[in-house]
Order: structure tokens, then sequence, then C-alpha cells
């Protein structure tokens, strides 16, 4: 396990961005560059990030980055993937860097298509959990009865299982992340940069700007998260599933914060009853018993 | 090809120059102003890494040292700190 001080000090998000103040993807990025340095090729599509790479002809992005059109970070990755492996140069990684929303909804048939077509790299989608960039739109990674501009009395449907939709694709690598843990999130970058095929890391990326919570605490609010069992970090490795530190310390609910803690930070759930805060500890009581039956077991995934 | 240095030079792509300040001194986004306590502070090196704006250099010491010119006052870094090493003081006019 990595520690913070054995990171590197280079940037390659340079200050000066165009993010909010306290943004949650942005502590993310520079995590990113911490874990796999310059040699990489970014992906990225329309979302937040397109925004704090600033307005042409200047960028706050020290290293080579295609934009895409929202739908196709999949398709373009796997198209820079043969160019570079055509040209012999294996040594760079390509990642794919997307929203949510351009993930789990508009992206999923080409990120899709690059899995199933083995498609050699690394695709994060960093999860704010709404459309951020377009002023906060419902994804189907919203959570069940957060705010957003479309869901004006709470989403009614549940949140997308995307890790376990990328497991089904049988791919070699799949895990999830919190910028609120950062060596855990730079070691499995690194993990995933050495395994060849694709690689999918679902990063919870807390928003002050859409989850409506002051800008300092991002951190803290990723902590909760975890903290209370509504976002686990795990990994799928060639199928099996395994809890990492500190998820693997929360299996029984009695170490487990009340969900009452993680909502109660954010205006984004304000207005939901206790019986609805009931209802979303009922599922995650749930995923719990799920992934306790899946880390005790020799079945894959 | 050489990367080009100027807007001038920039050939008929869109192609984007890597640049500190792309959006400008974003210190002046800032209403309250993160202070370090140096007396304090045990250069854990939390708040370089939390920082979403990369506006704190670790310094050799591993101690912090935060660019004003572009911190815009999230407070993450005051909110972070085990030891309560940094104040969030209001800016003056
Ligand atoms: C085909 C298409 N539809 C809609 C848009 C407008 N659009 C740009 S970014 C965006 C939201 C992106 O949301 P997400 O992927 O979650 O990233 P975030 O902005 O939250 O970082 C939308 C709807 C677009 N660019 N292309
Ligand atoms: S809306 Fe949220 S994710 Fe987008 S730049 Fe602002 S804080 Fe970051
Ligand atoms: S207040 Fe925010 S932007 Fe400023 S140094 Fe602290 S963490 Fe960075
Ligand atoms: S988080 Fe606090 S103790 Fe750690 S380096 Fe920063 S100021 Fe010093
Ligand atoms: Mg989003």
């Amino acid at each position: 396990m990595v520690s913070i001080k054995e990171l590197p000090r280079e940037e390659y998000l340079l200050k000066g961005h165009a993010a909010c103040a306290g943004c949650g993807p942005s502590i993310a990025l520079r995590l990113l560059f911490k874990a796999l340095g310059n040699k990489v090729f970014l992906v990225v599509p329309a979302c937040c990030t397109t925004v704090i790479q600033g307005p042409y002809p200047y960028t706050s992005f020290a290293v080579p980055l295609q934009n895409m059109l929202f739908e196709a970070t999949g398709a373009t990755a796997s198209g820079i993937a043969a160019a570079l492996r055509i040209r012999g140069l294996e040594d760079i990684t390509v990642v794919g860097w997307a929203g949510d929303g351009g993930t789990v909804d508009i992206g999923i048939q080409a990120l899709s298509g690059a899995a199933e077509r083995e498609t050699n790299f690394i695709y994060i989608c960093y999860d704010n959990e709404a459309y951020g960039n377009t002023g906060l739109q419902r994804s189907g990674a919203t959570p069940y009865g957060a705010w957003t501009t479309t869901t004006p009395t709470g989403k009614k449907e549940r949140k997308k299982n995307m890790p376990f939709i990328m497991a089904a694709h049988k791919i070699p690598y799949v895990a999830t992340a919190c910028p609120s843990y950062p060596t855990d999130f730079v070691n499995k970058l690194r993990k995933a940069k050495e395994i060849k095929g694709t690689k999918y890391i679902h990063v919870l990326a807390p928003c002050p700007t859409g989850w409506r919570y002051d800008s300092s605490k991002t951190v803290e609010i990723g902590r909760l998260a975890v903290q209370t069992g509504i976002w686990a970090l795990y990994e799928i490795e060639n199928g099996k599933f395994r809890l990492n530190f500190p998820s693997d310390r929360l299996v029984d609910k009695a170490k487990r914060k009340p969900i009452k803690e993680y909502l109660s930070m954010q205006e984004r759930f304000r207005h939901l009853t206790e019986a609805e805060i009931e209802k979303i500890q009922m599922w995650i009581d749930e995923d719990w018993e799920y992934y306790r039956k899946l880390a005790s077991s020799e079945a894959c995934v | 090809m050489s990367f080009p240095k100027t807007r001038k030079e920039m050939p008929l792509t869109p192609l984007s120059l890597p640049t500190v300040g792309s959006m400008g001194k974003t210190g002046s986004w800032r209403t309250f102003k993160p202070v370090v306590n140096y007396s304090t502070c045990t250069k854990c090196t939390l708040c370089w890494i939390y920082c979403p704006d990369g506006a704190i250099t670790r310094r050799e010491d591993d101690s912090p040292e935060i660019d004003y010119e572009y911190c815009k006052g999230c407070g993450i870094c005051a909110n972070e700190c085990p030891v309560k090493a940094i104040t969030m003081e209001r800016e003056e006019e």
C-alpha cells in the first residue's frame, strides 16, 4: 500500500482551473495524475471536466487529451489504443474519464462495445450523481430521494449499479473508489495500469454545487458515504469480489454509521421523510448482505 | 514539431496550451482565506493531497505553502487538517 508521502509532487492538473471551489472530481483528477504520471492519453466527453480543462486556447491539463462527443468515450478510446499499439507507443496508458451521465446513461453502449472488444484501457467514471455541467439534471446514477432540477421532489428510482454491469462484461478488473481515500484510489489505478484489457473504476466524487453542502465538506462527505456503507470500496478481479479497507471492516451492521448522518449533511436530501430514510437504510443493509455473501464465497460475479 | 508558445504560432487545429491560470487568477473567488499555523503543523501532507485546486505546494520538508493567487478558499484543507493547524479567515476588502 502506497503512502501519501510517496506520491509525486508534480502536478498535471494546473492551478487556476475552472472547477467550482471544493470540487470532488478535481481531487480525483489530481490523484489520477499522482498515480499514473503524465504517460497517459485521456479521452474526455462533454462533462464538468471539459469546463475544468479551461477555455481555448488555454487548458489546465498538462497531458495529451482528446475531447469527444458525449456518447463516444469508449469508441474513441478504442481508436486511440489501436493507434498507439500500431505506433509502438504501448507505454502510454489510455484513460477514458467521463461523468456519470456520460457513463451510465449516454455512453454505456460505446463503453460496453469497448469492453467486449477487450480494448486495453482504463475507464474511469467520476460520479457526482447528476448532470453537473448542464445545471444538475438527474442521471441513472442519481440516488433515490435526491433533489435535482428534473427531480424537484426527489428522485423516485434507485441508482444504477454500474460497476456490476461492467463486471458482467467479464473484464479483468472492476473497482470502486472515492477521493476521500486517496491511497486506495492510487493503488487501484496503478494495479489497473498493469493489467491488460478493459479496466473500469467507478469513483464517487462529491460535488458541493450539486449536492448542496458547504465546499469545505467534500472530503468529509465522501468519507461518510463509505462509513455509512452507501458507497462501498471494493475490487472485482477476474470475477472475484473483495472489499477494501475500510469497507472490509464494515460488514457487521453495527460498525456502519446510520445513513441519516450522510443524508442530513446535504440539502439535496433535505425533504426526505423518516420513512424514506428508513427505506434507504434497508436497501443499504440488503446490499451489504449481498457483499458479505460475495466476499465469503468462491463464486465469481 | 515544436509546441507553439504563443497564440500566433497556434496551428489551425483546436489545440490548447497547458497554462497555469487558464481560468485567470482564481484566488479572486475567495471570501475566506486559509492560514497555516506552522508551529502546530505536523507536515502530514493531507491538506496538499486533498486540495482540489493544487493550490498547496508541498515544500521539500513536507510543510504546505498556499498559493493565494489560485486558492479558491473552499476550506477543505482547514476541515481536513488533523491538528487544526489551518484556520479560515475572512478576506479584507
Ligand atoms: C448528445 C449530447 N446531449 C447532451 C449534451 C449536453 N451535455 C453536455 S455535458 C452534459 C452533462 C454531463 O453530465 P455527466 O456526464 O454526469 O458529467 P458532469 O457534468 O456531471 O461532470 C450534457 C447533458 C451533449 N453535449 N451531447
Ligand atoms: S458542478 Fe460539481 S463536479 Fe462540476 S465543477 Fe462544480 S463542484 Fe465540480
Ligand atoms: S482553501 Fe481550498 S483551494 Fe485553498 S488551499 Fe485550502 S483546499 Fe486548496
Ligand atoms: S493538514 Fe495540517 S498538519 Fe497536515 S500538513 Fe496540512 S497544515 Fe500541516
Ligand atoms: Mg455527473
